[in-house]
């Protein structure tokens, strides 16, 4: 009952105060809606575009032809058969109330509709939902209120990039509470879920922009929660690529070693302003002395620091248990000089 | 039940007829203005009631719905927290509500024949009863706070499971070694919310991840009735009250009926409780 | 519907005609506040439900101001996302699901029925009171910090939201404790109160309705009670069962909600088809085609309707065969759907219609109705709903049901009962021109939102793309129509109650029971037990009489 105790008003409060509006988004500008030949729906850019848009037209011709019938046979009935007073006291022209020719018909013809588009849309629903073996696999994960794409070559970027043509299985997660992965220009959605993992998948047939949602409502910045998924050419993705590792491998040591930071998991175990975790924070941490199970204190030095993300076990800070990885393989030496750099500005 | 019920009311089912809108009955101050006969205003409460039931049922359907889910989706946990939960004193709960539905049974038998002591004694049985199935489950409750025992993030025990008597009752002293399957390994590091567990000794199973779960159940669950027994007992006060004031006789036992149906079902969930949060193996 | 030899001189002393009514009978607030009269407690049922209404549509064009431009309009982020909760969470448990059954229906019933009063006169009573309490519950969330989670209540995002969630949660709790009481009322009294010669069959159809209603309400309503206990528990105390940190599923809280959440769609839908029923027939002088099929319908769809809940979830990472499973039998209740616009349709056929405003409302309700059904089809073909799930295509479908179908009706129904409860016509011309007004002001503001949804704009966005900007503006305008639609129509009920009463017994010439009633009925409804000898749509008695300005039934036997 905590929250009952918050300060009350903050409706009231909300619609006279003049704060500014956006929070700060992941992305510097909104994404542009790409213009589509379709009144309906958007550009049609993926392999599911097409077959699903098939049966949303089947389902609007269907719609459009029993909507007008029923408003015209109402129109007619009410012109033809329309009452001149209460006065006049005009019985109906008949009182016929059943036909079972009538209801049977009325109740067939639907449910051959409706069982036409389900078998339909199953199959796309099933097409949709299985990724084919060989595709290009990206990691997306949704978080109050940004994405972040992790690709194969061990890139992190805020948006998806893909090349043209090829299957793109994406895994999605969220850190904290629901979201929604919304392509629509793809004709994919689907939730983020804390605590397992969702998937899709498609095949992008159009290079282009084209803007991503986030569709499950995530709290105060869930409008602003947009990125945008660029398809390349084959040549221009692996260029892309190229270049953004090439930008990370660029970077002056201590940015590289924060982004690290943010990338390998550090946070999980080893906080910033000096609280314990499951490590020892990394505050003042180079140049302190640190007791060591059997060894006693040692300086914290880069030597110690590397020999702590390489070899974890080599060397225990008393109080804290031995259950840091290795991560020896997985960091290049760059990014451990970076990291060690960047552990030296946290004072 | 519903039988018995019918005769007498039958009897006096006779004496109304076309009624005025004074909203009352001259011949029966029980009689509600929109009702025929005694019958027809008992009849419209039986469904009433039932009802009632039906939501009641739905109600804990959720629960036990909870319930099935995380047992098929985690066996080891249940297995594991079972433990902590004391069997007797669950089995002496359930005795004494079971007889507790006897006496209220008995006691609508009272009424219908308008045997106003007997009527009175069972009705305070009953309650006596209730209160002490409350008793016990205090009893069990201020143990596991004690024990720190508690659902969700809260829980963080004083004791493993294999240090427990129940544990060593069931496996002998040593602790017989526990097949593997039952048994999922865990990851090693137990999560922050269930506390730094303890290294089981050989042969123990070790905690499985998220044993809060079962007492978060276990908790609602038992907490959930808890509230239906203080709310029936509530009822039978009301219900003696009337039956001290003579209210109730072969004509009019509609509300100890009632009672006595809901009686039964406060019972009847407890009885699925027990062996499900109990008696797990 | 009764036989010829009862009518109103007979079911009610003629000492009791000219002064003594339900209204009259006793005086004070206290005498209200305390009734056990289900008349009384149906009129407090509508004032509230009115007022709630009104503060749902306030926040409805507060919410849609704020979308005329992208960024900020009139309000911050935080205060939108709430702005939509509150108006989700008021016009779905304050104002839709007891609009229909709790205001109109606990009035009409038992009229209709020929009973005296609901078998249980002071739970529904109690159910008034509980739904002012779970109002109040709510209206206390508003002014601490309202929540603002969306009325769904998701988690983890409602487990873990500084907002006050628990008392909307508590709010909605106790509302659910309303609903169930009231059906299960409903349900003995349609059993044990049918007077004699009240068959099954010949009960008007919005008792059907009714019935099936309550059915539901009886059957789903408990488990949205225990979920929405379950969370505010999480919430206290963490007890983690939605909480994917201690080992728990907020999936989970998804099937438990929806499995409420789903048939009440259908809480608030099925009265509505009571109310077709009934008007259509009598404003075309002709008895209802396929009244059986009618009835029926309403229990398939009520039965079916607790099979289909995941179909809001196709894209929540449910297995494909569930998926199957509940889309399948998604489209069976379009069958039973489709029969009842069908049969309604077929009534006007060859019948004499008379359009006066509750007829055009339910005009207004096939319309609305049949687009809103239709596009729920859309979103039951899994792949298609894939593409439109979440976005303003849902929303659009479902205002299209909930405003155009439940409110609509609602509208219908008290227009058409409108007499009857206060004994006062209403300004007919008004009534018109507020149904025009008001029509135009619903697809105005709901259609644009389809085409918002198919290009993709997710729902519950506080922000959007440039692009949508020009649609977002026409359902506003549409939206600001609709407000004045509302004010019109309250102005001129209002209006009405000002006048001496006026209305005859019987205005529309119904052969229900209700209308055999004086207007307004009798405290005791009906001084004798009604004995019905025939279906409740035979128009051929009934009489226009000039001077009452209503219909009395034709003297057969000479009187």
């Amino acid at each position: 009952m905590l929250d009952m105790l918050l300060p009350l008003g903050q409706l009231a409060a909300g619609l006279v105060s003049s704060q500014p509006g956006p929070l700060p988004s992941a992305l510097p500008e909104p994404p542009k809606v790409p213009d589509s030949p379709w009144f309906w729906m958007p550009r049609s850019a993926s392999n599911f575009a097409d077959p699903i848009d098939g049966t949303f037209s089947f389902l609007v011709w269907v719609s459009l032809i029993s909507t007008l019938g029923i408003a015209l046979a109402m129109a007619y009935f009410c012109w033809r058969y329309r009452a001149t007073s209460r006065d006049a006291n005009e019985a109906a022209e008949s009182q016929v109330d059943h036909s079972n020719v009538l209801e049977i018909t009325w109740s067939v013809i639907p449910l051959f509709i409706v069982i036409g588009v389900f078998v339909v849309g199953f199959k796309q629903y099933v097409d949709l939902r299985t990724a084919p073996r060989a595709a290009y696999e990206v990691h997306a994960t949704g978080q109050r209120w940004k994405w972040g794409f992790e690709y194969p070559e061990g890139l992190t970027h805020p948006e998806l990039h893909v090349p043209v043509n090829r299957n793109v299985r994406i895994m999605i997660q969220s850190v904290d509470v629901l979201h929604s992965l919304s392509i629509p220009e793809f004709r994919v959605k689907m939730d983020a879920v804390p605590g397992r993992y969702t998937e899709l998948w498609f095949r992008a047939t159009e290079e282009g922009t084209f803007p991503i949602y986030c569709a499950e409502y995530c709290g105060t910045a869930h409008s602003d929660m947009l990125s945008q998924v660029v398809v390349h050419t084959p040549e221009g993705f692996a260029a892309w690529v190229a270049e953004e590792i090439r930008k990370i491998e660029m970077m002056p040591l201590p940015e590289l070693g924060q982004l690290t930071f943010n990338q390998s998991g550090c946070a999980t175990c080893h906080s910033l302003d000096g609280s314990a975790k499951v490590g020892p924070s990394f505050q003042g941490l180079f140049g302190r002395q640190e007791k060591i199970i059997n060894l006693g204190a040692v300086n914290v030095d880069e030597n110690y620091l590397r020999e702590s993300i390489l070899e974890p076990q080599a060397k225990i800070v008393e109080g804290f248990p031995p259950s840091m990885p290795t991560f020896k393989g997985q960091l290049s030496d760059r990014r451990i000089s970076g990291l060690i750099e960047y552990i030296k500005t946290i004072k | 039940m519903a039988q018995s019920t019918a005769e007498p009311l039958a009897d006096h089912a006779a004496s109304s007829g076309v009624h005025g809108h004074d909203g009352v009955h001259g011949e029966n101050p029980f009689l509600a203005h929109h009702f025929d006969t005694p019958r027809h205003q008992f009849e419209s409460g039986k469904l009433g009631i039932w009802l009632f039931l039906v939501t009641e049922v739905l109600f804990f359907g959720g629960l036990f719905c909870a319930y099935a889910i995380y047992r098929s989706l985690h066996p080891e946990i249940f297995v594991w927290a079972h433990y902590y939960l004391d069997t007797f004193w669950g089995a002496v709960n359930t005795g004494v509500l079971i007889v507790s539905s006897l006496t209220a049974a008995w006691a609508v038998r009272n009424a219908q024949l308008g045997e106003q002591k007997k009527l009175v004694v069972n009705i305070i049985i009953t309650i006596a009863l209730a209160f002490c199935f409350l008793c016990v489950k205090y009893v069990e409750y201020s143990h596991k706070f004690h024990e720190n025992v508690l659902p969700g993030r809260h829980f963080n025990p004083t004791h493993e499971a294999w240090e427990l008597e129940s544990y060593k009752k069931a496996h002998g002293e040593a602790a017989l070694p526990v097949t593997p399957e039952m048994h999922p390994a865990p990851a090693p590091a137990a999560p922050a919310a269930d506390g730094v567990a303890k290294q089981p000794p050989p042969g123990a199973p070790p905690r499985p991840r998220h044993v809060s779960v079962f007492f978060s159940i276990y908790f609602f669950m038992t907490g959930l009735h808890g509230i239906h027994v203080v709310a029936g007992i509530i009822t039978w006060l009301w219900i003696l009250r009337r039956a001290l004031r003579g209210e109730f006789g072969p004509k009019h036992f509609g509300a100890v009926d009632y009672a006595a149906l809901y009686w039964h079902l406060v019972d009847l969930i407890w009885i699925y409780l027990f062996p499900l949060l109990y008696l797990i193996h | 519907m009764t036989s010829p030899s009862a009518t109103a001189d007979d079911i009610v002393a003629p000492a009791e005609r000219a002064s003594d009514n339900y209204l009259t009978h006793e005086k004070g607030i206290l005498s209200w506040l305390t009734t056990l009269d289900h008349k009384r407690i149906g009129v407090m049922y509508l004032m509230c439900v009115m007022s709630a209404f009104l503060l749902g549509g306030v926040f409805a064009l507060l919410v849609r101001t704020e979308l005329l431009t992208p960024g900020r309009t009139i309000v911050d982020h935080d205060t939108y996302n709430q702005l939509f909760t509150l108006h989700g969470a008021v016009m779905v448990f304050l104002v839709i699901i007891p609009g229909i059954p709790a205001a109109l229906g606990n009035f009409i019933l038992p009229l209709q029925l020929g009973a005296k009063d609901v078998a249980f006169p002071r739970l529904n009573l109690a159910s008034w009171y509980l739904w002012v309490i779970g109002a109040l519950c709510m209206v206390l969330s508003l002014v601490i910090n309202a929540a603002d989670t969306g009325w769904t209540f998701y988690t983890p995002y409602s487990t873990t939201t500084t907002t006050s969630v628990i008392p909307a949660l508590t709010g909605a709790f106790i509302l659910g404790f309303s609903s169930i009481f009231t059906g299960m009322n409903f349900i003995t009294t349609i059993h044990k109160l049918r007077p004699p010669g009240m068959t099954w069959f010949r009960m008007p159809l919005f008792l059907w309705a009714l019935y099936s209603t309550a059915v539901i309400q009886v059957l789903a309503t408990p488990v949205l009670a225990i979920t929405l206990l379950m969370l505010i528990v999480e919430r206290v105390v963490g007890i983690g069962i939605f909480d994917p940190a201690l080992g728990g599923d907020p999936v989970l809280f998804q099937h438990f909600f929806w499995f409420y959440s789903h048939p009440a769609v259908y809480i608030m839908i099925v009265p509505a088809f009571g109310v077709m029923g009934d008007i259509i027939p009598t404003f075309s002088r002709k008895r209802i085609f396929g009244y059986k099929f009618i009835a029926l319908s309403s229990v398939a769809i009520a039965i079916l309707g607790f099979l289909v809940w995941g179909h809001h979830m196709f894209t929540s990472g449910q297995s494909v065969v569930s998926a199957t499973i509940f889309s399948a039998i998604s489209f069976l209740i379009a069958i039973p759907t489709a029969i009842k616009v069908f049969n309604w349709l077929a009534t006007m056929y060859k019948g004499k219609i008379h359009l006066d405003t509750p007829m055009l409302y339910c005009l207004f309700f096939l319309w609305v109705f049949t687009i809103g059904g239709l596009t729920g089809v859309f979103l039951g073909v899994m792949s298609v709903d894939v593409h439109l799930h979440d976005t303003y295509f849902v929303v659009a479908h479902f205002h299209y049901v909930m405003m155009g179908g439940s409110i609509t009706a609602f509208l219908a129904g008290m227009h058409y009962w409108w007499p009857k409860m206060f004994g006062r016509m209403y300004d007919e011309k008004w009534g018109r021109i507020s149904c025009g007004l008001l029509f135009v002001g619903l697809n105005l503001t709901f259609f644009p939102q389809f085409v918002l949804g198919t290009r993709g704009m997710p729902r519950r966005y506080y922000n959007y793309l440039e692009e949508f900007q020009g649609l977002h503006q026409l359902s506003t305008v549409g939206a600001y129509l609709m407000g004045l639609a509302f004010l019109t129509t309250a102005a001129y009920l209002l209006g009405s109650l000002r006048k001496r009463a006026d209305a005859p017994a019987n205005p529309w010439g119904a052969n229900t029971l209700e209308w055999q009633t004086p207007s307004p009925p009798a405290y005791y409804n009906f001084h004798n037990p009604p004995v019905v000898t025939e279906g409740p749509y035979e128009y051929a008695d009934w009489v226009y009489n000039k001077r009452t300005g209503g219909y009395e039934r034709k003297a057969a036997d000479g009187r």
